[in-house]
């Protein structure tokens, strides 16, 4: 068998914790194979002790039929082993070639020879279809492009294992495609990638072989031609998965929220980073707001939740305006907010799951009394929403968040805000980083927000939640909202369109429906 | 059920805090007997033993001492501590407790018509004008962002100076450049406990030491208002996230902090000890030792309450072991390093898990 890379029975332990259990993942030469399995599966781990990061207790390597012993990514990378980051390491002031030659430099005499490395980078490009221009700035360029540069950089230093580490997380579906034939065209030229992911549908439109890992297990490798999405979803979660979320039929109520031509100026520069957006978000409604990363969706929230002052506009909810209210007024009025950085803004990483539990609500009569806290309550609280949220952790009420994965932070986070009654559910990509399971929980919950008549605002990146779970759309492209529309009368196609500014409706005219 | 009580108890965080400060003293003691060694090898024996003794080589009356150089000490480091607990970096103590001492004697020399209450009305002043040097830079940090480090420093100076020029002006004995002596009924009553330490300068000041030790430590750990400064300290973006007033928050931990120093001021100099502000331009040390104190007690205060008595342990040592020869710089450098080790704890943290981590292997 021609394998390229061979890791046989790799045992790795943190103590008594085995992050890697007898793992074995073969990859034949010019293949695309995935590697599949939820948070903590120890994905992270195996590709670390391929790049020589951790050394394995058990097992061995083989790189090309070769026994090897990697013991720093430079020796991987002299293996022929390059890896694409899922946060690009580029840098911003540099020019697209500058930072392909980047640490691989060709002097003369201590002095840049720039002219070899031009020619042979605009080769590689040709040769893989890149379309990139070598001297425009880094800053400059699409996030898909900056994807291009890391994957020239590897192909720049003549590697032969390219390992793509999620890299769809940060595209729109128009580059997603044209990511997925640049992997196809490279496994063409004999190239072989490993392709970690947790999206089903990219496994099923890309890769050969995918190998699975649950909880530190290996539990098997299949052809991808011959599984279906559900069999892959239950080796990787252990049972069986819904993917479709299940939900009453659509019937808003009145509004619950309404901006109204809110406007938020940048920090640096002159661009609004929020402009002139109005939205309404009804009850038994979820509202989704789909968009880029980094298109004012963040700015947006802030600004709702009080984070940041507004520059223009009005917010309303429930018939009051709340413009100018604090946050601890806005939460009190019923306005819950599930972060989108959950140990920024979310978790006290310090403090511990109960302390974080009541994050909000400490102040209560339930929890306090003269100042005081009530101890007992916390910890009866605490231990009624563990059950019913099923959050998981290794002592209970009283570990830390820190120490906690970040499904069950997430889960605590949801807990926290979903149990006090809220009105309004602002949920910034909740389901972020997680696995298929929580994912699927997650959705649950606010869908059964939504059914009980809440209503729910989604901020989200990801198409498959956008068309899932919401019940109306709106697309956000550089601060202005440019499109309304109904998850059922529109394709992923075109969501991508509104999303990258090629398209756009004209929202002061109609496309506003449920006023 | 019993085994899993110990075993908690043994791997708690405070327990390995404990452990990891005493590491840090024995490491900084050793650090002390080799410099006493290549100082003077001679006599190192002897001074080393004069420093482990402390107040305890003198009876009851080095113990009542010990007890007198902890109480302001204590105070300092408790008020480092609890601006710790929220974020902030109190280096200000020093500027604090100068005002609050001024403010004090002041009021010993001036307000003679006070009687019983004088010494009363002195702590208080003191515990208002320290309160007044953390409001300032509590201010310039919450609402301008200014840092509290910078402000706190400048506080020192503006201290130590205007305390100067204010004891020229008003309480100044021009002989012995210093101030007055205070009434002795602004002296904190002995209560006894000077009496029963061997007639020694204790007296009331370090049970009142002991009660802001345990109201600070109730109002970190059982309080609303704890839980906010805590999770500030730990987190400032999630506590602006869930609506609580950081910047409130800020300010009064400042003026908590202020307050205190400002306490430990006045109970050092209203002791009928014998101790005057020289009118020199130092700031003074015992807000220094305040930091000290408060990163070897790990912001606990219970563990300040123990930083500040050995601290002052060491330090009567350190006078003690100047009969051997010894000049009582080097006990400052002893001090400093063990310090300098209680500084390094997270390394000895980390090595404590590592044993226990073996320990657990080796179980199985």
């Amino acid at each position: 068998m021609e394998y390229v890379i061979e890791m046989n029975h790799i045992t790795k332990k943190f103590g008594e914790f085995k992050a890697n259990d007898d793992i074995t993942l073969q990859v034949k030469k010019g293949e695309i194979h995935a590697l599949l399995g939820e948070n903590g599966a120890g994905k992270s781990t195996l590709m670390s002790v391929l790049f020589g990061l951790y050394q394995p207790e058990e097992g061995n390597i083989r790189i090309k039929g070769k026994e090897v012993k990697i013991n720093s990514p430079i020796d991987a990378n002299n293996l022929g082993i390059g890896m694409v980051h899922q946060h690009f390491k580029l840098v911003h002031n540099f020019t697209v070639l500058e930072s392909i030659v980047l640490g691989h430099e060709t002097t003369k005499g201590g002095v840049l020879k720039m002219e070899q490395a031009r020619k042979k980078v605009l080769e590689l490009s040709d040769k893989y279809d890149f379309k990139i221009n070598p001297d425009a700035y880094v800053s400059d360029i699409t996030v898909g492009m900056q994807q291009r540069v890391e994957i020239l950089k590897m192909l720049y230093c003549d590697n032969e294992i390219l390992i793509f580490d999620e890299p769809t997380a940060v595209l729109t579906p128009q580059e997603i495609d044209e990511l997925m034939k640049i992997m196809k065209r490279l496994v063409e030229e004999g190239k072989s990638i490993i392709f970690i992911t947790h999206k089903l549908n990219e496994i099923k439109q890309v890769a050969d072989r995918c190998s699975v890992l649950r909880k530190g297990k290996y539990i098997g490798t299949i052809n991808v031609a011959e599984a279906t999405k559900e069999e892959m979803s239950e080796m990787m979660v252990g049972r069986k998965v819904n993917f479709v979320v299940e939900k009453s039929p659509f019937k808003p109520g009145e509004a619950v929220l309404e901006v109204k031509n809110m406007t938020m100026k940048g920090k640096h520069g002159t661009k609004n980073v929020v402009n002139d957006v109005s939205l309404t978000v009804h009850k038994g409604e979820i509202l989704c707001v789909a968009g880029i990363d980094g298109n004012g969706q963040t700015d947006l929230v802030y600004g709702l939740t009080g984070l940041e002052p507004i520059d223009e506009g009005q917010i309303i909810l429930n018939g009051k305006d709340i413009t100018k209210d604090s946050i601890r007024k806005r939460s009190l009025a019923g306005m819950v907010h599930i972060p989108e950085d959950r140990h920024k803004h979310g978790l006290v990483l310090d403090y511990t799951l109960e302390e974080n539990l009541v994050l909000q609500s400490y102040f209560k009569k339930q929890f306090q009394k003269h100042g005081f806290i009530r101890f007992g309550e916390v910890r009866k609280y605490a231990n009624r929403l563990i059950e019913e949220f099923d959050i998981r952790s290794s002592k209970g009420p009283t570990s830390m968040a820190r120490g906690m994965s970040g499904g069950n932070q997430q889960k605590a986070i949801i807990a926290r805000e979903l149990d006090r009654d809220p009105e309004l559910v602002v949920a910034v990509q909740p389901v972020r980083g997680l696995d298929v399971g929580a994912i699927e929980y997650i959705h649950k919950q606010l869908v059964k927000q939504r059914d009980e008549g809440k209503a729910v605002l989604l901020i989200s990146l990801e198409l498959d939640e956008v068309m899932n779970v919401s019940d109306r759309i709106v697309v956000m492209y550089e601060g202005e909202l440019v499109a309304d529309v109904k998850p059922e009368e529109v394709t992923v196609q075109e969501l991508g369109l509104y999303m990258a500014g090629t398209k756009k409706q004209d929202m002061h005219k109609g496309g506003k429906d449920g006023e | 059920m019993n085994k899993k009580n110990t075993e908690s108890f043994w791997t708690s965080e405070g327990f390995m805090n404990f452990v990891s400060a005493i590491l840090a003293i024995v490491a900084g003691l050793l650090i002390g007997f080799i410099l006493l060694l290549v100082s003077d090898s001679a006599n190192a024996a002897e001074g080393f033993s004069a420093i482990l003794q402390g107040g305890f080589s003198s009876g009851m009356n080095g113990i009542g001492k010990t007890l007198y150089i902890a109480t302001p000490i204590i105070l300092t480091g408790l008020s480092v501590g609890f601006a710790f607990k929220t974020g902030l970096f109190n280096i200000g103590a020093s500027g604090q407790f100068t005002a609050g001492a001024f403010v004090a004697i002041y009021i010993g020399v001036k307000w003679t018509g006070l009687g019983g209450a004088h010494w009363i009305v002195g702590l208080l002043a003191a515990v208002l004008i320290g309160a007044i040097f953390g409001l300032i830079p509590g201010l310039l940090k919450a609402y301008f962002n200014v840092n509290e480090v910078i402000t706190c420093i400048m506080m020192n100076y503006i201290g130590m100076y205007a305390t100067n020029l204010l004891i020229r002006k008003n309480i100044y004995d021009q002989v012995r450049n210093r101030t007055m002596a205070v009434k002795s009924t602004a002296d904190v009553p002995s209560a006894g406990i000077g009496e029963f330490f061997g007639n020694s300068s204790a007296n009331l000041g370090i049970v009142i030491a002991i009660i802001a030790v345990i109201v600070v430590y109730v109002v970190l750990n059982k309080t609303t208002f704890g839980y906010e400064l805590k999770a500030c300290g730990k987190n400032k973006e999630a506590t602006k996230y869930a609506g609580i007033n950081s910047k409130r928050d800020i300010v009064l931990s400042m003026v908590i902090a202020g307050a205190l120093s400002g306490l430990g001021g006045a109970l050092l100099y209203l002791s009928g000890s014998g101790k005057f502000i020289q009118v020199v331009d130092v700031i003074a040390n015992e807000g220094f030792t305040g930091i000290s104190v408060a990163l070897l007690g790990m912001s606990n205060p219970i563990g300040v309450l123990f930083a500040g008595l050995f601290i002052a342990h060491i330090t009567v040592g350190g006078g003690n072991m100047q009969l051997c020869g010894y000049p009582p710089e080097v006990v400052d450098i002893i001090t400093a390093s063990i310090i300098y080790c209680g500084a390094l704890s997270l390394l000895i943290k980390l090595f404590i898990n590592k044993v226990k981590m073996a320990r657990k292997k080796g179980d199985k």
